[in-house]
């Protein structure tokens, strides 16, 4: 009994405490950088899109909002031939941008995503697709992958060593 | 003929006053839940989102008034009639100043129980004609906790009566003129404020409409102004309440001259209503088994014993 | 029965097998790389790495490979001990030093054996920091691709590509940590089973390169239980689809037909399921499509109540069969050439009159002295030949056996072995590629094969000791007489009555001899048999003469292109003479432009049915997909022209009437569970439970789900939603089970791994010999015409085929239509030089440019059999060769 006077007495007093929420759409709130916001797809310091199709962000989404399909240019580099987010299913919470391997996709601090028309919350590659680096700068997928596919000479990547001569018979 | 005319105004005011405030008492209520929460509240619908109640009200007034198929559909339109009806006619026996009082009824008190009583017909209906699981059992905890918290409101006002010895509204104003009753009817003042929430279920006592629970019982199936009803009922609910708390305890207009009495009960009555607001802010629900020994076992025998000692003391004065 | 001992748990196991093989059969989780449950036990990976004990008492135990121990009485060993764990964790570390970081854009990931067995072994993170080593790639044509830096030396590529499936051109180079898999020099891998190296490499060394064009992963793919429809064997595969186009085709297990294996005919045929000759509309000429079309085809069969329908042995049997309903049994003709439905009825005739059985493809390998007679089964049939391969070793084998080398010791057999083969014989017209493992061989023309083969048949049934003599006849007819268990190959490659008479003849008389003989034959098309069982009032041939007879009769042709089986003279008549025209077909082809009405039939994806392959074995094969178009299975529309009802009915309901018409169909409604089939409540899944993109991937046409399509025709669902279990045996959609997301996960769905499914192997057999049957028939030898050229048909795995020929990568693997002829030939007709010679038997000719090769017998030309050039021409033909 006394504890639920207290209470009515404690929350009685928070009429006086600094309001928490603020005028929204007057005043923008502070998003911190890792806010997981609008999804979006970066490209690496090639300039070329990170995104090599290998379905982990489709796979790993709990809503299953995200799909794809992979194909690849004259020299065998894989990117996706559409990359869809049907944002009007999506959650938010950050899994696809943790499954990326290849930094590709992730979530920036925006919210303001609000539509009239559900179809319009359906985004494609052109829509999702940003010209720099994101958050994470400097990350080439393709210079840690064993592949070559026109990025750079067989084994020319980091930490990869010659190609191999088959007929070397040195031991 | 003056005289017929005033008492037409004061029905007219009565009727005008009560509802309107009910409805202002969203804004209010909205507001200061956000105050008390550290939020801003409504603020879009005009200046500080005072014209959020014109707001509401038109979106109430506009929503499809849809009779779900399954439903008794007599009773179903018959419930929510029924709240608005008793709390309105409730009204008519508070004496809001001197001489402003629609009915100056001598068993205006009993009159009062009487309406309350009739009103848990509008849950125990509107549960059952909803045709639902989920009404139904609000409206069996609606009958069971206003029958039952009926009992011991009643038995809390009897020191009150049998200090002043008349069921009159206006005598038992009157009778405050030293000493509100609030002093020497400390016990029964809580008890009926608990119970006056109780009987209208508003939180921490709205089981009926639990909506985590019941997603909102008896009046589960309805919409628009149906469900408009209901929810000015639970307004004009806590404004009678207030009203009588006022009225009881608290001397009624009564108070330093500077205000006319008018405006002093008004006052009094905000606070009660603000404390209303405050309650629901705070308090959590509790178990239903929980509010039904509270009630059986504790407020029952405290209601009893305050009736004996106040009648003790009284007896003993003679 | 032996007690072994795996984890101070005891345990029954069969004898004669090694632990691996026992504790995988027993549901353990043992990982492994090198051992393969068709190739057995090498020891060379490291990785099944157990701590094995003397006895119980024996606390320290030692290190062994569980893959080369014996699963002896008293076996005792432990999974779980720390040092056998660290062994493999350690291993695997070793391994995973060259590894690339690829799984992101690696066509294995997600079905990888070595992701799987990295986790079940518990390397989580990589200490190894300094360079990684790197090979160069190679181009290994239109099937396979190349991905030398993720190869981890397991050699099982080379010990399936060229120990098992016979390949050459193949090989493992360098040594030490340079170790390369891959050609001597850059080319398309030869071998006719190459793309089993996808499902034999545990990683993404050889990946499906027609996967790779449209990749998806393996949990995203909607995948069926199907049988191939590239040959006459009836393989198991799973076809896998996704946005509404076919992704791949594995092999399904089925441990009484292909079991782990598949050609690469099945395997990469089936992209002309995408293609954009595709019918899509139920259409009429010139006019309506969709509903109205049909409407107008209903209207006009309503007033035109004269029929003639041409069935297919590319059908499905209730499709042939509801035609056959639908134009009466009068008026139902087999839409092949007369030759080629008179060699099958005999092939059927053999099989049913005979008292020789023919076994299954899974059998064929147990058998120990083989002959094949006149077929080239590499390219007709490739599976019979991978099975042939593994008979030829079974003599050879016994070898080691006797020095008690266990079955499951591959090295060590092999070591014994050598290259030595068991008596193979091969009779046929021309050099084929089993002609590698052959003891002897021997090429003729019709009549020479014919009178050969009277010959042998004739030595059996007479015994006797034929020792001394060298002739060809003499040495099979005493291998044969010698052996065990002697299998006689056969088939229609030649289109020859008497080839298959004289077939069953020769193992007819070693029957007679007591011998347990099997007689294998390969028809032409995947569903020839069931054609034959269903039964027809004739030949292509005779339907058009029926029309000539009788014109204006309406016709419904299913799944025929007429101009692919017979010349276009004869069709361009028939469509001439018949009504209007209902073609039920899901390719264009030369016979789309003359039908009146066109159905677009459902290919092996779109469509359920049962199809009966060489053997008599009746096989349901479901739809993997719904297609977004008019597409339906062929008996669907069939149905649907047949009643008044809009909807169709249900597969079962027409299974049964099926079964309850022809008597020899009746096994087939028990042949898999009806559509009511549920477990629990629940249907078979088709997508896994990682299924991704269903609120997304239609969300370009509307952000609004659509409702799934239901299957009412099987208890597959099209969707995730089922039961995730072990379903039954003939309704397997896609192996996986927790932790093994790789194809040898087939491992958790058999009794025993290699072994028969649980609930058994799907299938029925419908032809069984009688013990009181028939064991010599009438042959005719004097067939040819005398004097004159017999053309026969050469046949190519690529190309043959007449819809496989429309896939992409197959297209790039067809050659050139060529006639072959030798040079004596060549001089008996005068031909000299370059060019192109023509050959004419006056009912057909034929214009082709040719090439001398001396292996073809005298007065034989081969002429590439289905080509675009060569279709339309019934073999054989007896005529003149000229110079064009």
């Amino acid at each position: 009994m006394f504890s639920n006077i207290r209470s009515l007495w404690m929350v009685f007093l928070k009429m006086f405490s600094k309001r928490v929420t603020i005028k929204y759409p007057e005043e923008k709130p502070y998003l911190p950088p890792r806010w997981r916001g609008r999804i979006i797809l970066s490209r690496d310091p090639e300039h070329n899109e990170r995104c090599v199709a290998c379905n982990l962000c489709a796979a790993v989404c709990p809503v299953d909002c995200i799909s794809l399909q992979a194909t690849e240019d004259e020299n065998g580099r894989r990117y996706p031939e559409f990359f869809r987010i049907n944002f009007s299913r999506c959650i938010f919470c950050g899994l696809c941008e943790d499954a990326c391997p290849t930094y590709a996709i992730q979530l920036t601090p925006d919210f303001e995503m609000g539509e009239y028309n559900r179809q319009n919350l359906v985004y494609e590659k052109e829509d999702l697709l940003i010209d720099g680096m994101g958050k994470y700068h400097g990350y080439s997928y393709y210079q840690q992958a064993g592949v070559a596919v026109g990025v750079k000479p067989k084994g020319g990547g980091e930490n990869e060593s010659e190609p191999v001569d088959v007929r070397t018979l040195l031991p | 003929m003056n005289e017929t005319l005033f008492q037409i105004l004061v029905i007219v005011g009565v009727l005008l006053g009560t509802v309107s405030l009910a409805a202002a008492l969203i804004y209010v209520e909205r507001k200061m839940l956000a105050v008390w929460q550290q939020r801003l509240g409504p603020n879009r619908v005009g200046p500080f989102g005072i014209f959020q109640v014109l707001a509401d009200m038109i979106k109430i007034f506009f929503k499809e008034d849809w009779i779900p198929p399954f439903v008794d559909k007599k009773v179903f339109i018959l419930a929510p009639t029924i709240i608005m009806l008793t709390v309105l006619m409730s009204f008519a026996i508070i004496p809001f100043a001197p001489g402003v009082v629609v009915a100056d009824l001598n068993i205006g008190l009993l009159f009062f129980f009487a309406m309350s009583s009739l009103g848990a017909y509008t849950i125990v209906l509107a549960g059952w004609s909803s045709n639902n699981k989920y009404s139904l059992l609000g409206g069996v905890r609606g009958a069971a906790q206003m029958i039952s918290y009926e009992v011991f409101m009643g038995l809390s006002l009897m020191g009150v009566i049998i200090q002043t010895g008349s069921f009159n509204m206006t005598d038992i104003v009157n009778a405050q003129k030293d000493v509100w009753f609030v002093v020497p009817q400390f016990i029964g003042f809580v008890i009926f404020m608990i119970a006056g929430i109780a009987e209208t279920h508003r939180l921490p006592f709205d089981l009926p409409e639990a909506e985590s629970e019941l997603i909102s019982g008896f009046h589960s199936e309805y919409s628009g102004m149906k469900f408009g009803m209901f929810f000015v009922g639970e307004y004009l609910g806590i404004t009678l309440v207030s009203c009588l708390i006022t009225v009881l305890f608290f001397g009624g207009w009564l108070g330093p001259s500077f205000l006319p009495p008018f405006i002093w009960f008004i006052i009094k009555m905000f606070c009660f209503i603000l404390f209303f607001v405050l309650l629901r802010a705070t308090l959590p629900r509790p178990r239903y088994d929980q509010l039904m020994s509270y009630g059986w076992k504790l407020l029952l025998p405290l209601a009893l014993l305050n009736v004996l000692i106040t009648g003790a003391i009284v007896l003993s004065a003679q | 029965m032996a007690k072994i001992y795996v984890d101070n748990i005891e345990y029954e196991v069969p004898d004669g097998k090694n632990m691996l093989e026992a504790c995988t059969s027993l549901g353990l989780d043992l990982p492994y790389f090198c051992w393969h449950p068709k190739m057995h036990s090498v020891g060379a990976c490291r990785q099944c790495a157990v701590m094995s004990y003397r006895d119980e008492n024996d606390t320290r135990g030692r290190i062994t490979m569980a893959c080369m121990l014996d699963a002896n009485d008293g076996t005792r060993i432990s999974i779980n001990a720390q040092p056998a764990k660290d062994f493999r964790a350690g291993n695997i570390e070793s391994l995973m030093i060259n590894h690339p970081h690829d799984c992101a854009v690696c066509d294995e990931g997600g079905e990888c054996h070595l992701q799987d067995m990295t986790v079940m072994s518990g390397h989580n993170y990589r200490r190894y920091r300094f360079q990684k080593r790197t090979h160069n790639n190679q181009d290994l044509g239109p099937f396979i691709n190349h991905e030398m830096n993720r190869c981890i030396q397991c050699y099982r590529c080379v010990r399936f590509y060229n120990d098992y499936a016979g390949g050459g051109d193949f090989g493992v180079f360098a040594s030490s940590g340079r170790v390369y898999f891959g050609r001597s020099e850059e080319g398309t891998l030869e071998s006719e089973f190459s793309g089993n190296l996808v499902e034999v490499c545990p990683t993404g060394v050889f990946t499906d390169k027609t996967l790779h064009k449209h990749y998806t992963r393996k949990w995203d793919l909607t995948s069926a239980p199907s049988i191939c429809q590239g040959c006459s064997v009836g393989c198991n595969i799973l076809t896998s689809e996704r946005y509404g186009k076919l992704r791949r085709v594995m092999t399904r297990f089925n441990g009484d037909v292909n079991g782990y294996f598949l050609c690469d005919r099945g395997r990469f045929g089936y992209e002309y399921v995408n293609d954009e000759q595709r019918l899509t509309r139920a259409a009429q000429k010139d006019q309506n499509s969709g509903t109205d079309a049909f409407s107008a085809m209903k209207d006009h069969l309503a007033s035109n109540p004269k029929l003639i329908g041409i069935g297919s042995p590319r059908a499905s049997l209730e499709s042939n069969f509801l035609l056959k309903q639908l134009v009466g049994a009068d008026n139902f003709y087999n839409g092949v050439s007369a030759i080629e439905n008179e060699v099958v009825n005999e092939v059927l005739n053999v099989l049913v009159k005979g008292n020789v059985r023919t076994p299954s493809l899974a059998e064929i390998e147990t058998y120990d002295t083989v002959f094949v007679l006149g077929e080239d089964v590499t390219n007709t049939s490739p599976m019979i030949a991978l099975a042939l391969r593994q008979a030829a070793k079974n003599l050879p084998k016994e070898k080691a056996f006797a020095l008690k080398i266990q079955h499951w010791n591959d090295a060590a057999i092999r070591e014994v072995v050598q290259d030595e083969k068991g008596p193979f014989y091969l009779a046929t017209p021309y050099a084929t590629k089993l002609e590698e493992i052959a003891t002897s061989s021997v090429h003729g023309n019709t009549k020479s094969l014919v009178q050969l083969s009277s010959k042998v048949a004739d030595l059996i049934s007479k015994g006797g000791d034929h020792q001394e003599d060298n002739d060809f006849a003499y040495r099979v007819a005493n291998a044969l007489t010698l052996s065990k268990k002697p299998l006689i190959v056969s088939g229609c490659g030649m289109m020859s009555k008497e080839i298959i008479r004289c077939a069953a003849n020769i193992a007819g008389a070693l029957r007679n001899a007591g011998k347990e003989v099997g007689v294998v034959f390969s028809v032409p098309e995947v569903n020839s048999l069931g054609m034959a069982l269903l039964g027809s009032a004739g030949s292509l041939d005779d339907a058009i003469l029926q029309t000539e007879k009788e014109s204006g009769m309406t016709s419904i042709v299913l799944e025929t292109d007429l101009f692919f089986r017979t010349n276009s003279q004869k069709a361009n008549s028939f469509f001439e003479h018949s009504g209007k025209t209902i073609l039920i077909d899901s390719l264009e082809n030369n016979s789309t432009p003359n039908a009146d009405f066109i159905l677009p039939a459902g290919t092996f994806a779109e469509s359920s049915g049962t199809m009966i392959n060489n053997e008599g074995r009746a096989q349901r094969f479901y739809q993997v997909f719904k297609p977004n178009n008019d597409i339906k299975s062929s008996w669907a529309w069939l149905d649907m022209l047949m009643h008044q009802a809009e909807k169709e009915r249900n597969f079962d309901a027409i299974v049964e009437e099926m079964a309850n018409s022809v008597n020899a169909f009746q096994p087939i409604s028990g042949l898999a569970p009806h559509a009511d089939f549920r477990i629990g409540t629940q249907k078979i899944p088709r997508a896994s439970h990682r299924f991704s993109g269903r609120t997304s991937m239609n969300a370009d046409v509307n952000v609004h789900e659509p409702k799934p399509p239901v299957d009412e025709d099987s208890p597959l669902s099209f969707t995730m939603e089922g039961y995730h279990g072990k379903a039954p045996s003939s309704d397997i959609p896609f192996f996986w089970s927790p932790g093994w997301n790789s194809v040898q996960s087939i491992n958790k769905y058999q009794i025993e791994v290699g072994g028969p499914l649980h609930g058994g192997n799907p299938g029925i057999r419908l032809i069984e010999p009688s013990e009181s049957g028939v064991s010599s028939f009438e042959v005719n030898d004097g067939s040819a015409d005398n004097g004159k050229i017999e053309a026969l048909p050469s046949w190519f795995i690529f190309g043959s085929g007449e819809l496989t020929a429309k896939s992409q990568a197959i297209m790039k693997r067809i050659e050139p239509a060529i006639i072959s002829v030798s040079s004596a030939t060549l001089k008996n007709s005068g031909i000299e030089g370059n060019g192109k010679i023509t050959i004419n038997s006056g009912e057909q000719k034929l214009t082709l440019p040719y090439k001398v090769d001396e292996n073809v017998p005298a007065g034989v030309v081969l002429i590439p059999y289905g080509l675009a050039d060569t279709m339309g021409i019934t073999f054989p033909i007896y005529g003149n060769i000229s110079m064009d």
